[in-house]
C-alpha cells in the first residue's frame, strides 16, 4: 500500500487499483473543528471534480477528486462523528474509496516526504 | 502563512493572546484572536457551561459630556435615552435618513456623562457622525486609553464577584464603576453571548494584569472571535455589517423592541418617518428571521432562500453550526409573507436545495441574570 498526497491537502492510499481518500492532518488543523462532511454519491468522477465538502465551524471547504474513478464506498462513521476527521484525519477519518480508472494519474502526486516539505514551505 | 500584519492595530492584550497560543487574524483593522488552542467548538461550549474571557478592546469606547447630551443623542438614535436611569445600559442604533442602520451600540447613562460602546468596524464613522452633529456645550471623548473585555457564562458573575464585591448582585444591563487591582474599571452586566456576565472597561496599562488574574480562576478560559460569533448567532443577536446594515431598517431587522413607546410616538430620530410607517403598516419588503436548516449542512452567509416553487425569497446573513444547539442555525431576511415561524423554505447550498424552517430566536435559551 502506498500513500500519495495532493497540493489540495488530500491523501490517497492505494492498494491495487483501489484508493482510500481523506484530508491530511495538516488540513484538519487548518480547518479547525469539523462539524459536517458531505461525502460523495457512489458515482464516477474525473480527477479535479468537486467530490466532497468539509464544513468546519469556520467555513465550507471543497474537496476535489485526486484521481479519476468510481466511488464504491463512503465512510458512514463520519455521518454521526465528523470529529473523527480532527482526531484521526489520515486513518479512521477517511472520506471515500475510489476504484482508479487511470493509475498513471498517481504519478503527479507527492509522497509523504515531498508533502511534508510542501506544507513546511506554506507555514 | 507568513502574512504581513504590520499595518494592523494591536489591543493591549495582544502579547497575552500570543502567549496563550491564539491563532491571530485580521478583524476590523486589528490583529485579533480567532481561537485559542482549545478550539472554537470547545470554547463555545465552555462559555455556555462555565465562563469565557473575550478581548473586545477593538470596539470603540466614547464618552459624551455636557448638559442635555441624552436629549441630543436621541436625535441620532431611536432608543429612549432621556428616560434611561443613571447607571443603566440600553441597546440602540444609529440610523440614517432612509431609516437604515449605521451601527448598533450600547449606551450607558452615568452620573455625569454618557458612555457608549460601538462596533470596531464602525467606530471611525460613528465618531465622525456624532462630531458632525455635535452641538455647542456637548463634548465627545474617545477613550483610546481603555481596553474592553467581556467575561461571559453562567459562572462569570461568581468569578467577577471575587474581584468586585457585589458584581453578582448587579441587575442585567446595570453599570457601575469599581476598582479592580487598583485600576478604575467600568463594569456593565451585559454581553454578546446570551449568557450572564459583564463587560469590563480597563485602563490599557492594567488590562493584561487583570485579564491574567481572571484567567487564573479555575472557571475561566480565553475565548476567541470564532466562538463569539457562534455564541451570538445561537441566541439570535445581530452582527452589524451582516444581519443589519445601512440597507436594513429597525422594522425590517425585527429590532423595534428596542424603540420605546415615547420614541415611536414622537419620532425625532433619523429616518423616523420611514421606520414608523414600515412598522405601523407592515409594508416592508423583507424581514429578519431565524432559520433552522434540516439535516447537518450548515448554510452560510449569502445562501439564497427559495420557496417551494424555486423562487428566491431571501438570503441568509449569518449561518453556521450551533455547538450548543447541536445542529446548523442561521438568520437572514425573507419576504414578509414567508416570515412566520414554521414556514417551510429551501436553502440553495452548493447544488442542493436543503429544506429549512423559519424559526423563533433564540435557538438556545438566553441565560441573562434576573434579580430574585
Amino acid at each position: 500500500m502506498t500513500t500519495y498526497f495532493t497540493e489540495e491537502h488530500e491523501w490517497i492510499s492505494v492498494e491495487g487499483n483501489l484508493g482510500t481518500v481523506g484530508i491530511t492532518d495538516y488540513a484538519q488543523k487548518a480547518l479547525g473543528d469539523i462539524v459536517f462532511v458531505e461525502v460523495p454519491e457512489t458515482d464516477t468522477y474525473a480527477k479535479g471534480d468537486e467530490i466532497a465538502v468539509v464544513e468546519s465551524v469556520k467555513a465550507a471547504s471543497e474537496i476535489y477528486a485526486p484521481v479519476s474513478g468510481e466511488v464504491t464506498e463512503t465512510n458512514e462513521e463520519l455521518e454521526d462523528n465528523s470529529a473523527l476527521v480532527n482526531s484521526s484525519a489520515e486513518t479512521e477519518g477517511w472520506f471515500f474509496k475510489i476504484e482508479l480508472s487511470d493509475l498513471s494519474e498517481l504519478e503527479g502526486l507527492m509522497n509523504a516526504a515531498a508533502y511534508k516539505s510542501f506544507t513546511e514551505a506554506l507555514d | 502563512m507568513s502574512a504581513d500584519h504590520s499595518d494592523e492595530l494591536k489591543t493591549p492584550l495582544y502579547d497575552l493572546h500570543r502567549k496563550l497560543g491564539a491563532k491571530m487574524v485580521p478583524f476590523a483593522g486589528y490583529n485579533m484572536p480567532v481561537q485559542y488552542p482549545l478550539g472554537v467548538l470547545a470554547e463555545h461550549l465552555h462559555t455556555r457551561k462555565a465562563a469565557g474571557l473575550f478581548d473586545v478592546s477593538h470596539m470603540g469606547q466614547v464618552v459624551l459630556t455636557g448638559t442635555g447630551a441624552d436629549k441630543w443623542l436621541e436625535t441620532l438614535v431611536p432608543g429612549n435615552i432621556i428616560d434611561l436611569k443613571v447607571n443603566r445600559t440600553r441597546y440602540t442604533m444609529f440610523t440614517n435618513e432612509q431609516g437604515g442602520i449605521l451601527d448598533d451600540l450600547m449606551i450607558t447613562k452615568r452620573e455625569n456623562d454618557i458612555f457608549l460602546v460601538v462596533n470596531a468596524a464602525c467606530k471611525t464613522q460613528d465618531i465622525a457622525h456624532m462630531r458632525a452633529n455635535l452641538p455647542n456645550g456637548i463634548e465627545l471623548t474617545e477613550l483610546n486609553d481603555r481596553a474592553l473585555i467581556a467575561l461571559q457564562g453562567p459562572k462569570a458573575a461568581e468569578v467577577l464577584a471575587r474581584f468586585v464585591k457585589g458584581a453578582d448582585e448587579m441587575a442585567f444591563m446595570e453599570f457601575k464603576i469599581a476598582t479592580i487591582m487598583g485600576a478604575e474599571c467600568f463594569i456593565t452586566r451585559a454581553g454578546y453571548t446570551g449568557e450572564d456576565g459583564h463587560e469590563i472597561s480597563i485602563p490599557n496599562d492594567k488590562a493584561e494584569e487583570i485579564a491574567k488574574a481572571l484567567l487564573a480562576e479555575i472557571e475561566v478560559e480565553a475565548i476567541g472571535l470564532g466562538a463569539r460569533d457562534s455564541l451570538r448567532l445561537e441566541v439570535g443577536l445581530c452582527l452589524y455589517g451582516h444581519d443589519i446594515t445601512q440597507n436594513t431598517t429597525p422594522a425590517e431587522g425585527a429590532l423595534m423592541w428596542s424603540v420605546g413607546k415615547r420614541r415611536r410616538e414622537e419620532g425625532g430620530f433619523p429616518g423616523a418617518n420611514i421606520i414608523m410607517s414600515q412598522f405601523k403598516s407592515g409594508s416592508i419588503t423583507k424581514k429578519r428571521v431565524g432559520i433552522l436548516p434540516s439535516g447537518k449542512t450548515p448554510a452560510r452567509e449569502h445562501t439564497k432562500i427559495m420557496d417551494a416553487s424555486g423562487n428566491k425569497i431571501g438570503e441568509i446573513t449569518s449561518g453556521g453550526f450551533g455547538p450548543t444547539f447541536g445542529a446548523p442555525v442561521a438568520m437572514g431576511y425573507v419576504k414578509p409573507e414567508f416570515a412566520e415561524n414554521g414556514t417551510e423554505v429551501f436553502l440553495a447550498v452548493r447544488k442542493k436545495l436543503i429544506p429549512a424552517k423559519i424559526a423563533a430566536t433564540p435557538f438556545v435559551p438566553q441565560n441573562y441574570y434576573r434579580k430574585k
